[in-house]
């Protein structure tokens, strides 16, 4: 009986081990079916039809498989159409200066066809960084554009950049139709972006929000704007570093791991005249007819070496010296990645020689002229030569020919003494010799500088120049500042003296910031014009176009729209003395006298009656009593 | 009998197991917590308070080279030296002379910077009551099985600590709010360090469990600074944090150095002042406690072999065309400055309001006047 049980027992163990065993190995077989299925055509919609009947047509789906993989080149067309239309393209513009510096401009557009806004949620990224992707749909954005400058672009001696931007941090965003409170969504989406960015965009208020009435237009496609829904900020006390660059860094698709942004090193950007770091989210026209939209987002870094802090002698500029690196690929996921150099005043190579050569030339229309460019496409093997590498090298034979001077630029500066009253300056030149042109100023001044507007007064050429339009209006103490919006004509060749008096005022002594004495920034005047162009502009956006011509849209041929931006103020304001010794040495004399000296004199005076000054009658009695030996009155 | 048999057959790969189960659940649950969190703080602001970022910057790279996410650290500087105009290498800040190491690096996130680094902040962060709005990343977002590393430095006396040259905390408050990150249960163990003159006064006060403290210097003392560099002219680093830094450099993420030789790690010949350190209300053995429990993240991790099935397939969503159907009206760029239209622009309608104030009674005097000299029914001349 016994041995019929063990038996038994031994039985039962073997069927349940190679019951235990068939599973597993089925298990496997079954997961080797799934990775198969699910890495060779995710697309089309066939394919989950056989999914689900995987138990009795096991044969058939792998015989499918082979049949996809041999008619692969006719699927991809197929592809390109149902597949998500995203793309990507890096460009470097490299524009020699004439004072010696070089001028750097980094460009990385992502173009995604899709809809953000109506209602089916975006759930699958893949170039387009999900974080810019989720504050769109959020807090329903038609456009963002949000920079970080640190310096002061000189319009007189670098010309006009690519993209404007004034220092500190600038923030403007038009909102969609269906936003009902769009300061509060203002305020959550400067929250937001201050934790993307690492930058105290938080303090962001009303105190330095604005609502622009006629500049600040949108750039990208649209039918109707309202100003309602534009808000408008600047930050010019913002500092931008490391911490800012990092995080920008990362909304790139290739990362700083491979194409341009390999060369965005921080020890040498932030070495430099001027860098500014932007990003631009705007809705574009996918082609010609412009039936349909789609999302761009343009990421922007201009950046301008200095010929004498990074050490050399003589004028020589290469990608090495630059951005101590060099060029070893373009960005896989790019569609085209291109590095353009200036080289209009250039053409015999009589100034400077360019090496490695490049047989490519391209023309393009950007702020209103004409300019030539040596081309180096990234995407070509042969661009990296024999060495795998591409260092550009600038080197300068002759160091002639000056300057264009450009047509518009500004300057801003405070006047007067003490710390009561001043007097701000706002001065706009327009070079052009015979056109003059039409410009809209953008002021924005904090309430604790109080304008006495009954004193503002714009002088052109020694007479008055009335504008055409003026917008003002008024700040509220600690709610809203002073916004000045006017539209003037430039006379040709002339200077534009735009100047208005202010008050300082006395802030609360928990107002002040830790550093009281630095002073208190005003942000930048904008001053958005259409110049006059020397060549026909192109009006027609393209996506061959390079991407530094197409940022501003043009509607008409003979003039370009640009921005200049001014120099930020800094003003002193009546500042209480904060120092803890002083204050405390003068509270402890005062308690001292006062109550030292009251309780001296209670303890130690003491007090007589005195007799009242008898009258002048009396006293001469009393005179002439005292001679006669007789007592007084 | 047949139970016999089973349990001879099972048994002992049952007890071998259950050894095994026992070490492993003993490994995972010794250090009590899992996950990790910094809140790395410098108070000072002004280009000689260069050494104070300097201080913060080290521990910070410490603390991600140990394996801590800048999503799990707080970083806070009051004001910027590696972007300064002073300094004469831009987006560096150095913490040995000659330049030898740059504490800032390439991969930074400073999450409170400039302004922003006050006392309310510092105290919202630890006790987690931010505005709605803050982003995450400058939240402190941990929960009671999370160890915690503090590290506060800048111009301290004895019981305060001073941020940016205008306000202070004291070391009542900072137990208080320690009191109350105990309460909501906000930290498994936290390790506090201060690098300040007289900073063990900091850490007198603190009364809630679990708290190990270390400060560079005691009451009376002052923590001194370090070296100068003749090319950047500022202290480039405190004594404290100096030795500190050295000491963390050799630690690795899987090391198992104690906190007996952190407590250990800047004696009087070299600090000048007395570190001291506080392990009072702490419940466990200082020796058992690893550096990487407060500088490091280690995460247990399982490796499997096995495969997963997935339920059903991921169905890709055949995404309607979005612009196919809707409308085909043309877009059209705006004008960027459309002159004419702006001319015409007519000034924003405000809603109106009935004249008030001083308006009002000027026209009441006006109209007082013109009846009292007038008489009311010589009104028909002008009507």
């Amino acid at each position: 009986m016994a041995a019929h049980r063990c038996r038994y027992l031994a039985c039962l163990l073997l069927l349940f081990l190679s019951v235990i065993l068939v599973t597993m190995s089925q298990e496997t077989t079954l997961g080797h079916e799934q990775h198969a299925t699910a890495v060779d055509d995710p697309q089309t919609g066939a394919e989950t039809k056989q999914t689900a009947e995987k138990p009795t047509v096991e044969e058939k789906r792998w015989e499918e498989t082979k049949v996809k993989a041999t008619t692969q080149a006719s699927d991809t067309a197929v592809l390109s159409k149902t597949q998500v239309n995203e793309d990507f393209q890096e460009e470097l513009v490299i524009r020699p200066l004439h004072s010696g510096d070089i001028y750097a401009s980094f460009q990385f557009r992502t173009v995604w066809e899709t809809d953000f806004m109506k209602g089916n949620k975006v759930s699958h990224y893949r170039l387009f960084p999900k974080s810019l992707g989720q504050v769109i749909s959020k807090f329903s954005v038609r456009e963002l554009h949000i920079s970080f400058t640190q310096g002061y672009w000189r319009t007189m001696q670098w010309g006009q950049p690519f993209i404007p931007s004034p220092p500190g941090a600038e923030l403007w965003v038009w909102f969609q139709d269906s936003v009902t409170d769009v300061d509060a969504t203002w305020k959550e989406l400067t929250n937001v972006l201050s934790g993307i960015f690492c930058a105290s965009l938080n303090f962001i208020d009303s105190t330095n929000t604005l609502q622009p009435s006629a500049s600040f237009k949108p750039l990208g496609i649209g039918n109707e704007t309202d100003h309602r829904f534009l808000r408008y900020a600047t930050l010019p006390r913002e500092i931008v570093c490391t911490e800012n660059l990092t995080p920008w860094k990362k909304l790139l698709p290739c990362g700083s791991k491979a194409g341009l942004a390999v060369l965005l090193k921080s020890e040498k950007l932030f070495h430099s005249s001027f860098h500014s770091q932007s990003v631009h989210i705007r809705p574009v026209c996918q082609d010609r007819q412009c039936k349909s939209s789609s999302w761009e987002l343009r990421q922007a870094l201009n950046v301008v070496f200095d010929l004498h802090t990074s050490g050399q002698s003589k004028r020589e500029w290469s990608l090495f010296k630059m951005f101590s690196r060099t060029l070893t690929e373009a960005c896989p996921l790019a569609s085209s990645s291109k590095i353009y150099i200036d080289v209009t005043d250039n053409p015999q190579e009589e100034q400077f020689e360019l090496s490695p050569a490049t047989p490519l030339l391209s023309q393009a229309v950007v702020l209103g002229d004409r300019r030539t460019f040596s081309v180096y496409d990234l995407t070509q093997q042969v661009t990296f030569g024999t060495v795998r590498s591409l260092n550009l090298m600038i080197r300068w034979k002759s160091s002639e020919g000056d300057m264009l001077r450009p047509l518009l630029h500004a300057e801003r500066y405070v006047t007067g003494y003490g710390l009561q009253t001043g007097e701000i300056h706002t001065l706009m030149y327009n070079n052009h010799p015979f056109r003059s042109f039409p410009v809209l100023l953008l002021d924005s001044v904090p309430w604790y500088l109080r304008l006495y507007i009954h004193t503002l007064k714009v002088i052109s050429k020694g007479k008055d120049n009335n504008p055409s339009y003026i917008h003002y209006q008024p700040s509220k103490d600690r709610e809203r500042p002073h916004l000045l919006e006017m539209l003037l004509q430039l006379p040709p060749h002339s200077v534009t003296e735009v100047t208005v008096q202010f008050e300082r005022a006395l802030l609360k002594w928990t107002e002040y910031t830790p550093d009281p004495n630095h002073g208190f920034y005003v942000g930048s005047s904008v001053i958005s014009s259409l110049v006059p162009s020397t060549v026909a502009m192109e009006t027609n956006i393209t996506m061959e176009q390079p991407l530094f011509s197409s940022f501003f849209p043009c509607k008409e041929e003979s003039s370009y729209f640009a921005r200049v931006y001014t120099e930020p103020l800094l003003v002193n304001l009546p500042t209480p003395d904060f120092s803890m010794p002083y204050n405390v040495i003068c509270l402890t004399c005062t308690v001292v006298a006062v109550g030292y000296g009251s309780l001296y004199n209670l303890l130690t005076r003491s007090f007589q009656v005195e007799e009242p000054n008898p009258g002048l009658a009396k006293r001469i009695a009393n005179v002439i009593r005292r001679m006669r030996g007789v007592p007084p009155l | 009998m047949k139970i016999l048999t089973l349990l001879s057959v099972f048994g002992p790969y049952l007890f071998t197991d259950s050894v095994n189960i026992e070490n492993s659940a003993g490994q995972f649950f010794s250090s009590g917590h899992t996950n990790n969190w910094a809140v790395l703080v410098c108070t000072s602001r002004f280009w000689f308070n260069y050494r104070h970022v300097a201080n913060t910057l080290s521990v910070y790279r410490s603390v991600k080279r140990l394996g801590i996410p800048d999503s799990h650290i707080v970083l806070m500087l009051a004001d910027d030296m590696a972007c300064n105009h002073r300094n004469p290498k831009p987006a560096t800040v150095f913490s040995h002379k000659n330049m030898e190491l740059n504490v800032y690096g390439d991969d930074v996130e400073v999450d409170y910077r400039g302004y922003e680094v006050t006392v309310e902040n510092f105290l919202r962060v630890l006790t987690g009551r931010l505005p709605p709005s803050t982003p995450r990343s400058k939240r402190l977002l941990s929960d009671d099985r999370s160890n915690i590393l503090i590290y506060l430095t800048g111009h301290g006396g004895n019981g305060f600590l001073k941020f940016q040259d205008s306000e202070e905390i004291s070391n009542v408050e900072l137990a208080d709010a320690f009191e109350q990150m105990w309460q909501k249960r906000r930290y498994n163990e936290l390790l506090f360090i201060i690098d300040t003159c007289q900073g063990a006064s900091m850490y007198e006060r603190f009364y809630s469990p679990n708290i190990m403290a270390l400060a560079s210097s005691q009451v009376g003392e002052d923590s001194l600074s370090h070296q100068p560099d003749l090319a950047i002219g500022v202290h480039l680093m405190d004594r404290y944090t100096f030795y500190l830094l050295e000491f963390l450099e050799d630690i690795h993420p899987s090391s198992k150095t104690n906190m007996n030789d952190l407590f250990k790690v800047c004696p009087r010949s070299l600090c000048v002042s007395t570190p001291g350190h506080r392990t009072d209300l702490f419940l466990r053995n200082p020796e058992s406690v690893l550096i990487t429990d407060f500088f490091g993240s280690v995460r247990k991790v399982e490796i499997t072999t096995e495969v997963l099935n997935l339920t059903h397939p991921i169905q890709r969503v055949e995404g309607s065309p979005v612009n196919g159907e809707s409308h085909r009206e043309v877009y059209s760029y705006v004008d960027q400055l459309p002159v004419s239209e702006i001319i015409h622009q007519k000034p924003k309608q405000k809603d109106w309001h009935p004249p008030d104030g001083f308006i009002l009674g000027l026209w009441t005097l006006i109209l007082l006047v013109f009846f009292k000299t007038y008489g009311i029914k010589h009104l028909k001349h002008i009507f």
